[in-house]
Protein backbone atom coordinates (compact mmCIF):
# COMPACT_ATOMS: atom_id res chain seq x y z
CA UNK A 1 0.00 0.00 0.00
CA UNK A 2 1.39 3.59 -1.00
CA UNK A 3 -0.12 5.34 2.16
CA UNK A 4 1.64 2.49 4.28
CA UNK A 5 5.04 3.34 3.55
CA UNK A 6 7.47 3.56 5.59
CA UNK A 7 10.41 6.29 5.92
CA UNK A 8 12.85 4.67 4.57
CA UNK A 9 10.70 3.32 1.62
CA UNK A 10 9.11 6.95 1.07
CA UNK A 11 12.59 8.57 1.33
CA UNK A 12 14.14 5.65 -1.59
CA UNK A 13 11.13 6.70 -3.32
CA UNK A 14 9.70 2.99 -3.89
CA UNK A 15 7.39 0.78 -2.84
CA UNK A 16 7.19 -1.10 0.39
CA UNK A 17 7.02 -4.25 0.44
CA UNK A 18 5.11 -6.43 3.36
CA UNK A 19 8.45 -7.45 4.71
CA UNK A 20 10.19 -4.44 4.25
CA UNK A 21 13.34 -4.76 6.88
CA UNK A 22 13.36 -1.05 7.30
CA UNK A 23 9.56 -0.25 8.06
CA UNK A 24 9.75 -1.69 12.02
CA UNK A 25 12.06 0.89 12.87
CA UNK A 26 11.87 3.60 10.77
CA UNK A 27 8.20 4.70 11.05
CA UNK A 28 6.47 7.27 8.31
CA UNK A 29 5.68 10.19 11.05
CA UNK A 30 9.91 10.51 11.60
CA UNK A 31 11.12 11.20 8.39
CA UNK A 32 14.21 12.67 9.75
CA UNK A 33 15.41 9.02 11.94
CA UNK A 34 16.10 7.51 8.45
CA UNK A 35 17.16 10.88 6.82
CA UNK A 36 20.26 10.78 9.33
CA UNK A 37 21.13 7.34 8.86
CA UNK A 38 20.99 7.13 5.24
CA UNK A 39 23.12 10.09 5.44
CA UNK A 40 25.95 8.85 7.32
CA UNK A 41 25.51 4.90 6.40
CA UNK A 42 23.25 4.54 2.97
CA UNK A 43 19.96 2.64 3.29
CA UNK A 44 22.53 -0.67 1.58
CA UNK A 45 24.69 -1.00 4.24
CA UNK A 46 21.91 -0.25 7.12
CA UNK A 47 19.74 -2.73 5.52
CA UNK A 48 22.70 -4.80 5.73
CA UNK A 49 23.29 -4.78 9.08
CA UNK A 50 20.14 -5.28 10.26
CA UNK A 51 19.62 -8.37 8.19
CA UNK A 52 22.85 -9.82 9.80
CA UNK A 53 21.17 -9.20 13.23
CA UNK A 54 18.23 -11.73 14.84
CA UNK A 55 15.01 -9.11 14.87
CA UNK A 56 14.98 -8.81 18.13
CA UNK A 57 18.19 -6.47 18.35
CA UNK A 58 17.00 -4.88 15.62
CA UNK A 59 15.15 -2.27 17.17
CA UNK A 60 18.32 -1.67 19.51
CA UNK A 61 20.49 -0.88 16.37
CA UNK A 62 18.15 1.09 14.45
CA UNK A 63 18.64 3.34 17.69
CA UNK A 64 22.16 3.75 17.78
CA UNK A 65 22.90 3.95 14.49
CA UNK A 66 20.76 6.77 14.23
CA UNK A 67 22.50 7.76 17.25
CA UNK A 68 25.61 7.96 15.81
CA UNK A 69 24.70 9.26 12.75
CA UNK A 70 23.02 12.48 14.47
CA UNK A 71 26.46 12.43 16.20
CA UNK A 72 28.22 12.66 12.87
CA UNK A 73 25.91 15.12 11.65
CA UNK A 74 26.44 17.60 14.54
CA UNK A 75 30.58 17.17 14.91
CA UNK A 76 31.60 16.00 11.27
CA UNK A 77 34.96 15.51 12.16
CA UNK A 78 35.11 13.52 15.13
CA UNK A 79 31.26 12.43 15.93
CA UNK A 80 30.86 10.06 18.86
CA UNK A 81 34.48 9.65 19.51
CA UNK A 82 34.47 13.40 20.41
CA UNK A 83 32.19 12.06 23.62
CA UNK A 84 33.89 8.99 24.38
CA UNK A 85 37.06 11.54 24.55
CA UNK A 86 35.25 13.82 26.72
CA UNK A 87 34.15 11.26 28.95
CA UNK A 88 37.63 9.90 29.40
CA UNK A 89 38.32 13.55 30.53
CA UNK A 90 36.01 13.55 32.94
CA UNK A 91 36.86 10.26 34.50
CA UNK A 92 40.41 11.49 34.40
CA UNK A 93 39.56 14.43 36.47
CA UNK A 94 36.94 12.77 39.14
CA UNK A 95 39.80 10.51 39.88
CA UNK A 96 42.28 12.72 40.42
CA UNK A 97 40.07 14.70 42.64
CA UNK A 98 39.10 11.94 44.60
CA UNK A 99 42.52 10.49 45.16
CA UNK A 100 43.24 14.00 46.27
CA UNK A 101 40.32 13.71 48.94
CA UNK A 102 41.12 10.73 50.36
CA UNK A 103 44.90 11.78 50.58
CA UNK A 104 43.60 14.62 52.79
CA UNK A 105 41.49 12.83 55.10
CA UNK A 106 44.62 10.55 55.48
CA UNK A 107 46.30 13.56 56.43
CA UNK A 108 43.66 14.71 59.11
CA UNK A 109 43.04 10.95 60.21
CA UNK A 110 47.17 10.72 60.88
CA UNK A 111 47.33 14.26 62.62
CA UNK A 112 44.01 13.17 64.52
CA UNK A 113 45.96 9.69 65.22
CA UNK A 114 49.00 11.49 66.63
CA UNK A 115 47.09 14.28 68.72
CA UNK A 116 45.67 11.11 70.90
CA UNK A 117 49.11 9.56 70.77
CA UNK A 118 50.23 12.72 72.54
CA UNK A 119 47.26 13.10 75.01
CA UNK A 120 48.13 9.13 75.99
CA UNK A 121 51.72 10.06 77.08
CA UNK A 122 51.17 12.92 78.54
CA UNK A 123 48.97 10.87 81.08
CA UNK A 124 51.40 8.47 81.04
CA UNK A 125 54.42 10.88 81.91
CA UNK A 126 51.77 12.90 84.85
CA UNK A 127 51.23 9.21 86.29
CA UNK A 128 55.45 8.21 86.05
CA UNK A 129 56.37 11.80 88.17
CA UNK A 130 53.86 11.41 90.94
CA UNK A 131 55.49 11.32 94.56
CA UNK A 132 55.28 8.05 95.57
CA UNK A 133 53.35 9.73 98.87
CA UNK A 134 51.22 11.41 96.14
CA UNK A 135 49.89 7.71 95.41
CA UNK A 136 47.76 7.06 97.68
CA UNK A 137 43.43 7.96 97.40
CA UNK A 138 43.79 11.19 99.13
CA UNK A 139 46.91 12.37 97.02
CA UNK A 140 45.06 10.97 93.85
CA UNK A 141 41.68 12.56 94.99
CA UNK A 142 43.91 16.21 95.31
CA UNK A 143 44.85 15.69 91.67
CA UNK A 144 41.32 14.80 90.57
CA UNK A 145 41.30 11.19 90.33
CA UNK A 146 38.82 9.53 92.69
CA UNK A 147 36.63 6.97 92.47
CA UNK A 148 34.24 6.83 89.76
CA UNK A 149 31.56 8.24 90.94
CA UNK A 150 33.11 11.53 91.47
CA UNK A 151 34.89 14.00 89.63
CA UNK A 152 36.67 13.28 85.98
CA UNK A 153 40.07 14.10 86.20
CA UNK A 154 41.37 16.89 83.46
CA UNK A 155 45.03 17.49 82.91
CA UNK A 156 46.55 20.59 82.19
CA UNK B 1 55.43 9.37 -10.78
CA UNK B 2 54.60 5.99 -12.87
CA UNK B 3 54.31 2.78 -11.00
CA UNK B 4 53.26 4.18 -7.22
CA UNK B 5 50.90 1.97 -5.75
CA UNK B 6 47.53 2.59 -5.45
CA UNK B 7 46.10 3.63 -1.72
CA UNK B 8 44.44 0.94 -0.23
CA UNK B 9 40.53 2.16 -1.05
CA UNK B 10 41.81 2.31 -4.84
CA UNK B 11 42.87 -1.36 -4.67
CA UNK B 12 39.71 -2.39 -2.77
CA UNK B 13 38.23 -0.80 -5.55
CA UNK B 14 39.93 -2.02 -7.87
CA UNK B 15 40.36 1.30 -9.44
CA UNK B 16 42.46 3.71 -10.84
CA UNK B 17 44.27 5.35 -7.85
CA UNK B 18 44.07 8.93 -9.47
CA UNK B 19 46.74 11.89 -8.30
CA UNK B 20 44.54 13.54 -6.51
CA UNK B 21 42.33 10.46 -5.19
CA UNK B 22 40.72 12.15 -1.67
CA UNK B 23 41.34 8.95 -0.05
CA UNK B 24 44.96 8.34 -0.73
CA UNK B 25 46.92 10.40 2.09
CA UNK B 26 44.48 8.78 4.73
CA UNK B 27 44.58 5.06 3.30
CA UNK B 28 48.13 3.65 2.39
CA UNK B 29 48.57 1.19 0.71
CA UNK B 30 50.15 -0.77 3.49
CA UNK B 31 46.80 -0.99 5.88
CA UNK B 32 44.46 -2.63 3.46
CA UNK B 33 42.41 -3.43 6.70
CA UNK B 34 42.00 0.27 7.47
CA UNK B 35 39.83 1.31 4.63
CA UNK B 36 37.89 -2.25 4.02
CA UNK B 37 36.38 -1.43 7.90
CA UNK B 38 35.63 1.83 7.26
CA UNK B 39 34.10 1.00 3.83
CA UNK B 40 32.03 -2.02 5.37
CA UNK B 41 30.07 0.32 7.65
CA UNK B 42 30.20 3.77 6.09
CA UNK B 43 30.35 3.02 1.99
CA UNK B 44 33.32 4.33 0.37
CA UNK B 45 30.98 6.96 -1.10
CA UNK B 46 29.66 8.08 1.73
CA UNK B 47 33.16 8.35 3.47
CA UNK B 48 34.12 10.37 -0.04
CA UNK B 49 31.22 12.62 0.58
CA UNK B 50 32.19 13.27 4.42
CA UNK B 51 35.84 14.27 3.93
CA UNK B 52 35.35 16.14 0.98
CA UNK B 53 32.55 18.29 3.09
CA UNK B 54 35.56 19.08 4.97
CA UNK B 55 38.54 21.51 4.96
CA UNK B 56 41.92 19.27 4.39
CA UNK B 57 43.50 19.74 8.01
CA UNK B 58 40.42 18.24 9.89
CA UNK B 59 40.15 15.10 7.09
CA UNK B 60 42.98 13.04 9.02
CA UNK B 61 41.06 13.28 11.93
CA UNK B 62 37.86 13.15 10.96
CA UNK B 63 39.15 9.21 9.37
CA UNK B 64 40.77 8.66 12.84
CA UNK B 65 37.01 8.82 13.92
CA UNK B 66 35.38 7.13 11.34
CA UNK B 67 37.62 4.32 11.21
CA UNK B 68 37.57 4.28 15.63
CA UNK B 69 33.66 3.90 15.23
CA UNK B 70 33.47 1.67 12.09
CA UNK B 71 35.47 -1.14 14.60
CA UNK B 72 33.11 -0.61 17.19
CA UNK B 73 30.34 -0.99 15.12
CA UNK B 74 32.04 -4.25 14.04
CA UNK B 75 32.66 -5.15 17.73
CA UNK B 76 29.66 -4.66 18.40
CA UNK B 77 27.13 -4.67 16.08
CA UNK B 78 24.11 -3.79 17.91
CA UNK B 79 25.62 -0.44 20.44
CA UNK B 80 28.82 0.38 18.78
CA UNK B 81 30.14 3.32 19.90
CA UNK B 82 26.87 3.79 21.81
CA UNK B 83 27.87 0.98 24.21
CA UNK B 84 30.99 2.83 25.04
CA UNK B 85 29.60 5.99 25.94
CA UNK B 86 27.31 4.38 28.06
CA UNK B 87 29.39 2.62 30.07
CA UNK B 88 31.84 5.65 30.38
CA UNK B 89 28.97 7.67 31.59
CA UNK B 90 27.87 5.46 34.38
CA UNK B 91 31.29 5.19 35.10
CA UNK B 92 31.86 8.86 35.69
CA UNK B 93 28.26 8.91 38.04
CA UNK B 94 30.11 6.13 40.44
CA UNK B 95 32.99 8.18 40.44
CA UNK B 96 30.93 11.26 41.40
CA UNK B 97 29.09 9.63 44.01
CA UNK B 98 32.33 8.05 45.51
CA UNK B 99 33.77 12.03 45.12
CA UNK B 100 30.50 12.99 46.79
CA UNK B 101 31.01 10.40 50.06
CA UNK B 102 34.66 11.12 50.35
CA UNK B 103 34.35 15.40 50.38
CA UNK B 104 31.55 14.59 53.42
CA UNK B 105 33.84 12.50 55.73
CA UNK B 106 36.32 15.17 54.68
CA UNK B 107 33.93 17.81 56.47
CA UNK B 108 32.99 16.12 58.60
CA UNK B 109 36.62 14.76 59.86
CA UNK B 110 37.57 18.74 59.99
CA UNK B 111 34.51 19.65 61.78
CA UNK B 112 35.24 17.23 64.39
CA UNK B 113 38.78 17.78 64.67
CA UNK B 114 38.16 21.81 64.95
CA UNK B 115 35.59 22.56 67.18
CA UNK B 116 36.50 26.40 67.61
CA UNK B 117 34.98 26.36 64.16
CA UNK B 118 31.15 27.61 63.86
CA UNK B 119 28.53 25.16 65.23
CA UNK B 120 27.01 24.82 61.88
CA UNK B 121 28.36 25.54 58.44
CA UNK B 122 26.42 27.61 56.22
CA UNK B 123 23.66 25.02 54.77
CA UNK B 124 25.24 26.96 50.94
CA UNK B 125 29.01 27.02 51.45
CA UNK B 126 28.12 23.15 52.59
CA UNK B 127 26.38 22.89 48.80
CA UNK B 128 28.96 24.57 47.18
CA UNK B 129 31.50 22.53 48.75
CA UNK B 130 30.06 19.23 47.47
CA UNK B 131 29.66 20.41 43.89
CA UNK B 132 32.05 22.59 43.55
CA UNK B 133 34.78 19.73 42.49
CA UNK B 134 32.93 18.16 39.97
CA UNK B 135 30.72 18.80 37.50
CA UNK B 136 26.93 17.71 37.83
CA UNK B 137 26.02 18.69 34.18
CA UNK B 138 26.97 15.46 32.40
CA UNK B 139 25.25 16.00 29.23
CA UNK B 140 22.91 13.58 27.98
CA UNK B 141 24.15 12.19 24.88
CA UNK B 142 21.82 9.42 24.83
CA UNK B 143 18.38 9.56 24.20
CA UNK B 144 17.46 6.27 25.91
CA UNK B 145 17.94 4.55 28.75
CA UNK B 146 21.49 2.12 28.72
CA UNK B 147 20.90 -1.41 28.89
CA UNK B 148 22.32 -3.77 30.85
CA UNK B 149 23.13 -5.80 28.09
CA UNK B 150 25.46 -3.34 26.56
CA UNK B 151 28.86 -5.08 25.66
CA UNK B 152 31.24 -2.60 27.76
CA UNK B 153 34.46 -4.57 27.00
CA UNK B 154 36.63 -3.16 24.57
CA UNK B 155 36.07 0.63 24.40
CA UNK B 156 36.79 1.21 28.18
CA UNK B 157 40.57 2.35 27.91
CA UNK B 158 41.63 1.74 24.33
CA UNK B 159 43.71 4.56 22.65
CA UNK B 160 41.04 7.11 20.53
CA UNK B 161 43.91 7.46 17.56
CA UNK B 162 45.31 4.46 15.65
Amino acid sequence: MISGRCAACKYLRRRCPSHCIFSPYFPPNDPQRFACVHRIYGASNVGKMLQKLPPHLRAQTADTLYTEAKCRIQDPVYGCVGIISHLHQQIHIAESQLAKTQAEIAVLNSIAREAQVQEIEADSNFFNNLLPEEITAAGLRSYGYGPPSTQTFRFN
Amino acid sequence: MGGSSPCASCKLLRRRCAKDCIFAPYFPPDDPHKFAIVHKVFGASNVSKMLQELPIHQRADAVSSLVYEANARVRDPVYGCVGAISYLQNQVSQLQMQLAVAQAEFLCIQMQQEPNLPAQIDQDEKSFLLSSNFNNNIPQYLGFASSSTVNQDPLKRESLWT
